[in-house]
């Protein structure tokens, strides 16, 4: 007689692709930071829309048209609360993070930061929201200053605060860093920073899979994700921005949409956040967004929290138990991510042949140079958790790393 | 390929813990550095090339073992080489890596740089092993840097 199945295994059983065999093995899928997977009522709702509900948006009379406005903006609202915004005109969807985030450097960042400007930005930052502003600082003949981190890979709060003074105009920082893993107190920063008048964008790509996020508490400024490290689908993202910060913004891209009138003197733009979404948007992409948040929602992201707590912390005890091996990233608060390093192995050839034992981890830079400047090693290899990992995911994890071990001795 | 012997054969581990002509020759005349941007490799080859000979070669660097031993098998198949049987081998490894030469069934000058043969099963490990030749092919004929990222072979990823 089958038993009942757990509640792990049901939640398992909604993702299809984790019944894949990699190399003869059953699919150990260890690289949600990069990106997540997706359960089949978001798939399903992916069929459903294409199916039966698609045609351009905000644009015609005709019911196709009008449904599909209303299935995308009914997932605008489903952003909106998830977010815990206080209006849903605060919610642009764009393709990404990436694009979110040069969204603000276009819009806020081109129009309001000038010369000898200064811009905060973290060593804990993922490449998108370094080059953005290198880019602007170059441009502007702005200063880019950067908040120190420890060994642990914690920013330096006290250096954070020294780096304030009259010259500076913004502070873009991750909410969790997606090379070490390690959680900043993005709102005791933000408060910080707001005492100099100092608007925060906050790189929400690693935070927004893993906990439950208010943005009327947390009160930054900006708050980017991407769908598709969210169980949802690759080109959407979104960018969160108080409404009051978003009407004194330029537009991003010029195009449909994003007009009240054009005439060829002038046009007019549209109210926010239609003023962002110039073209024809990922409709399908925002809509089955709107889907993965119902589905995270129904596991609980409370429970998702707590639950990839123990798998972080099993994790990390079984790997800081073997010997040659070295965690890089030990503060004290962290999210879902272990990067670790093999003595005498370079992460590249631990990420082959853990690949061959069907388990899948990054191994790289992580699109964050300057953290393994850092901490002085060339790369790393990255193991980053989901709620449907599990305890014997990483039973496999170490057994893997101690058949490379075996490998290279 | 899920046998990882087939790939990191003891040749390749042994190249990988001591390499051969590891660090850099005062005086050369010939450089080039190489870059794998995906994985992070990062390798240095200095030559001495007389007229139409290598005299002398060494490379050094941060890389994976198949990068590191591809370069040391490389300075020990190279060294005492003309220039042009330099770029014939430089041809033919990258031919194997990719997959357009099987070296089991055509006649080839690779001799043990056969070892690398698995790789063409693993796309993302190609540029590894080729990194240390396209540098190799930079030095000769004196182009400063390569990346990977240049070749039509390229493999890239992001986050
Ligand atoms: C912290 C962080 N920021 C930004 C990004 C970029 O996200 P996307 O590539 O979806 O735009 C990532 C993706 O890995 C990330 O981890």
């Amino acid at each position: 007689m089958n038993s009942v199945p757990t509640h792990i295994e049901r939640i398992r059983a909604d993702f299809p692709i984790l019944k894949l065999q990699v190399s003869g093995k059953p699919l150990v899928y260890l690289d949600n930071a990069a990106s997540s997977q997706m359960p089949q009522p978001v798939i399903d709702r992916i069929v459903r829309y294409q199916s039966a509900e698609h045609a351009n948006i905000h644009r015609a009379v005709h019911y196709l048209s009008e449904l599909a406005t209303r299935e995308y903006e009914a997932a605008r609202i489903k952003v909106q609360h998830f977010l815990n915004a206080k209006e849903s005109r605060e919610i642009i969807f764009t393709r990404g993070t990436t694009e979110a985030i040069n969204l603000v450097m276009h819009g806020y960042g081109r129009a309001l930061i000038g010369h000898g400007d200064e811009i905060i930005i973290s060593a804990l930052e993922h490449h998108a929201n370094i080059v953005p502003w290198q880019m602007l600082a170059q441009e502007k003949g702005a200063v880019l200053r950067v908040i120190p981190m420890n060994d642990a890979g914690e920013l330096l709060i006290d250096e954070f605060e020294a780096l304030f003074n009259a010259k500076t105009k913004f502070l873009a920082l991750t909410h969790v860093s997606n090379a070490l893993g390690t959680v900043n107190p993005v709102k005791e920063m933000t408060a910080f920073a707001h005492k100099y008048g100092v608007p925060v964008l906050l790189d929400g790509a690693q935070a927004a899979p893993h906990q439950s996020l208010d943005m009327q508490d947390m009160d930054c400024d900006f708050y980017a994700f991407s769908g598709h490290k969210l169980c949802g689908p690759t080109g959407i993202g979104v960018l969160y921005g108080k409404a009051k910060m978003l009407e004194k913004m330029q537009p991003f891209m010029g195009g449909g949409d994003m007009i009240l009138s054009v005439t060829f003197e002038k046009t007019e733009y549209n109210v926010i956040p239609y003023k962002f979404e110039a073209g024809t948007p990922p409709i399908m992409a925002a809509i089955a967004l709107g889907a993965a948040i119902d589905y995270l929602n129904g596991i609980g992201i409370a429970h998702i929290e707590a639950y990839e707590k123990t798998l972080l912390d099993y994790a990390t005890e079984k790997v800081a138990a073997l010997n040659g091996v070295r965690i890089l990233g030990t503060a004290k608060k962290k999210a879902a991510v272990l990067s670790f390093e093999i003595k005498g192995v370079h992460p590249h050839d631990v990420g082959t042949i853990l690949n061959a034992e069907g388990i899948a981890i990054r191994t790289g830079h992580h699109c964050a140079q300057p953290v393994m400047k850092r901490l002085n090693v060339p790369a790393t290899a990255r193991a980053s958790f989901a709620f449907y990992n599990t305890k014997d995911e990483i039973d496999k994890l170490v057994d893997g790393i101690r058949k490379v071990q075996e490998m290279f001795s | 390929m899920s046998d990882m012997r087939q790939l990191y054969q003891e040749v390749i581990l042994d190249h990988n813990r001591k390499p051969r002509n590891y660090g850099a020759i005062l005086g050369a005349n010939r450089h080039a550095e190489g870059h794998n941007p995906l994985c992070g490799d990062h390798l240095k080859l200095s030559m001495n090339v007389q007229g139409d000979k290598i005299e002398t070669i060494a490379f050094e660097g941060d890389s994976c073992a198949i990068c590191k031993a591809s370069a040391s098998m490389m300075t020990g198949a190279v060294k005492g080489k003309s220039v042009s049987d330099a770029d014939m081998l430089v041809e033919e490894f990258r031919g194997m890596a990719t997959g357009t030469l099987d070296p089991e069934h055509q006649e080839t000058h690779l001799g043990k740089l056969k070892v690398f043969s698995g790789v063409k099963d693993l796309p993302s490990r190609v540029k590894c092993a080729i990194l240390p030749w396209h540098t190799l092919h930079a030095a000769l004929h004196s182009e400063f840097s390569v990346t990977t990222e240049d070749q039509a072979d390229s493999f890239s990823g992001g986050e």
